[in-house]
């Protein structure tokens, strides 16, 4: 998919304080590996996300370095202790130097 | 694609070649050499065990391109018992490079699912770092098949 | 052709004989898929005048975690497709100021059910008319924007988003609609037609060796209800008249153009043959 790479998050919105959620997330990105050659013959350079990383409330919750290996459209299932309510921020790092990031909040009690 | 004498014969024998993965001219692919360097580099030294990590992978893969794995490790992820990182290799392709995982005490268990490029039938190595240095490995066999045609 | 390229193509053409005839064969599975707590009608009884008793979702044919990745309307990335084609549908295009809701609102309310109806009749054109087709027509007359390219990411994802509208819904055509009956009688006979230097039909993979294996494919029905399709193996979303040009193309055919008479006739037809079959776009497929 050629338009902006778009970040696709399932994160609960409610949990109780202590307990262990799971996250899944999804987003669109070619993951060019640099393997592969166009028409010609001449090889198509690597583009990929190299980096996927989770925080809540600013602490580090999660991450992952990348390599060319992880298919297009890169998901990644993981899980996060939730003690308070907050923020979750995902942020995906491109090649390229783009970022992206989503936000969810969740109600812990 | 061009058909050419080296794509039939990888297609006759039934060898698959994910093209997101096809290899550049006068590279070789990846020898498991290559994978259990990069193992005993990630385990600093230590002693790689097994037990505590589980690797699941399918034992067919329907299509190289995406084939789901997840790992886990045994631990309570708080105090000393926690899990820092966890390394994903690919004996076959041709980087072994998958992924490394990096947990902390806020991720409540190490525990994580992604989909990965496989471009032949060969081993995925899952190796678990501990907080106390200690090293745990899994790894599983996964069957890459080449599909029929179309699209 | 020089005489290496023939020497190779000979070796495709005993490779592919050899495999299929060297069969095996594998029941599809007997399982429910259901999505967002919609049951999908997986398997129906065919049409009167079908060749099948029954007719068969791809689904049933592919692995388990195939089937697991469609079965999660989160984990499927053909959604992400579908959330683009979301953010098309609000997007003002042409001359007129108009997007797809300024006339079709929410698309939830007024596309359910239409993506189970498609290919039409459209009198203006005086052929069967697709989603995708359908789409460039309101984009040119009633938004004075251009038609889309074929395969454009967004044609495919506007037509996957129509498409999930009716997710869950029977495939249904009305033939009885102007010469629909006439292009279903050309879709029949392009579909049991050999063609290319390996000489396959439609038929020769999705009728006669349905079940077999052709290298390590389970062969299908070959049905069209789950387009546009999230495969595997281009990781990304292929529409019908893409998979279609791509099984000709693997016949060693040249390709009809899309949308072409002739494929528009397939389209008909192979959308007939899975008539009773929910509406499963985005399928995930290898």
């Amino acid at each position: 998919m050629s338009a902006a790479p778009k970040p696709r998050v399932k994160i609960p919105k409610k949990a109780k304080a202590g307990e262990v959620v799971v996250l899944k997330t999804l987003i669109s990105h070619e993951m060019e590996s640099g393997q592969r050659k166009d028409k010609d013959g001449k090889p198509i350079p690597r583009k990929i996300i190299n980096k996927f990383s989770c925080e809540f409330n600013g602490q580090p919750v999660f991450s992952c370095d990348i390599d060319p290996a992880i298919s297009a459209n890169p998901y990644f299932e993981f899980s996060a202790k939730v003690n308070e309510s907050g923020t979750f921020k995902l942020t995906w790092v491109d090649d390229d130097g783009s970022v992206y990031t989503d936000e969810q909040k969740i109600e812990v009690a | 694609m061009a058909l050419n004498r080296r794509h039939v014969l990888a297609l006759a024998a039934g060898a698959a070649v994910v093209p997101a993965l096809q290899m550049l001219p006068g590279r070789a692919m990846a020898a498991p050499e290559e994978a259990s360097k990069l193992i005993s580099d990630f385990a600093g030294g230590k002693e790689v065990q097994s037990g505590k990590i589980t690797l699941t992978a399918p034992e067919i893969a329907e299509n190289g391109n995406t084939v789901p794995i997840s790992v886990e490790v045994e631990s309570a992820m708080e105090g000393d018992d926690m899990v820092a990182q966890v390394l994903i290799l690919a004996d076959g392709n041709p980087s072994p490079d998958v992924a490394t995982f990096n947990f902390t005490a806020l991720s409540g268990s190490a525990a994580a699912t992604t989909r990965m490029r496989l471009a032949k039938t060969q081993n995925v190595i899952a190796v678990a770092k501990m907080a106390d240095g200690s090293v745990y490995m899994d790894k599983k066999e996964v069957k890459v098949t080449i599909g029929g045609c179309g699209g | 052709m020089s005489r290496r390229s023939i020497a190779a193509l000979s070796a495709l053409c005993a490779g592919v004989a050899a495999l299929t005839v060297s069969v095996s064969f594998a029941d599809p599975v007997d399982e429910a898929l259901e999505i967002d707590g919609v049951e999908m009608i997986t398997r129906a009884p065919a049409p009167e005048g079908h060749p099948f008793d029954e007719v068969l979702s791809g689904w049933l044919f592919r692995e388990a975690e195939t089937r697991a990745t469609q079965a999660d309307s989160f984990e499927n990335p053909g959604m992400l497709s579908v959330e683009r084609g979301a953010d098309v549908w609000e997007t003002v295009d042409g001359t007129m100021g108009k997007s797809c809701a300024s006339c079709h609102d929410d698309a939830a309310e007024t596309m359910k059910g239409v993506g189970a109806r498609f290919p039409k009749w459209d009198a203006d054109s005086g052929k069967p008319i697709n989603v995708e087709l359908q789409i460039d027509k309101c984009r040119v007359e009633n938004m004075g924007a251009e038609a889309y390219k074929f395969d454009d990411p967004d044609q495919v994802a506007l037509t996957a988003y129509i498409k999930h509208q009716s997710l869950g819904t029977p495939v249904k055509l009305d033939l009885s609609e102007g010469e629909m009956q006439s292009w279903w009688e050309k879709g029949k006979q392009s579909y049991y037609t050999r063609t290319g230097q390996l000489n396959l039909a439609c038929a020769s993979c999705h009728e006669a060796s349905m079940g077999k294996y052709i290298r390590a494919d389970h062969l299908s029905q070959g049905q069209a209800n789950g387009f546009p399709t999230y495969r595997f193996n281009t990781a990304g979303m292929v529409s019908l008249h893409n998979r279609f040009r791509g099984c000709v193309r693997d016949t060693r055919a040249e390709m009809p153009k899309a949308f072409s008479d002739e494929l528009m006739a397939l389209e008909v037809y192979v959308t007939w043959r899975g008539t009773g079959l929910s509406v499963e776009t985005p399928a995930v497929r290898q």
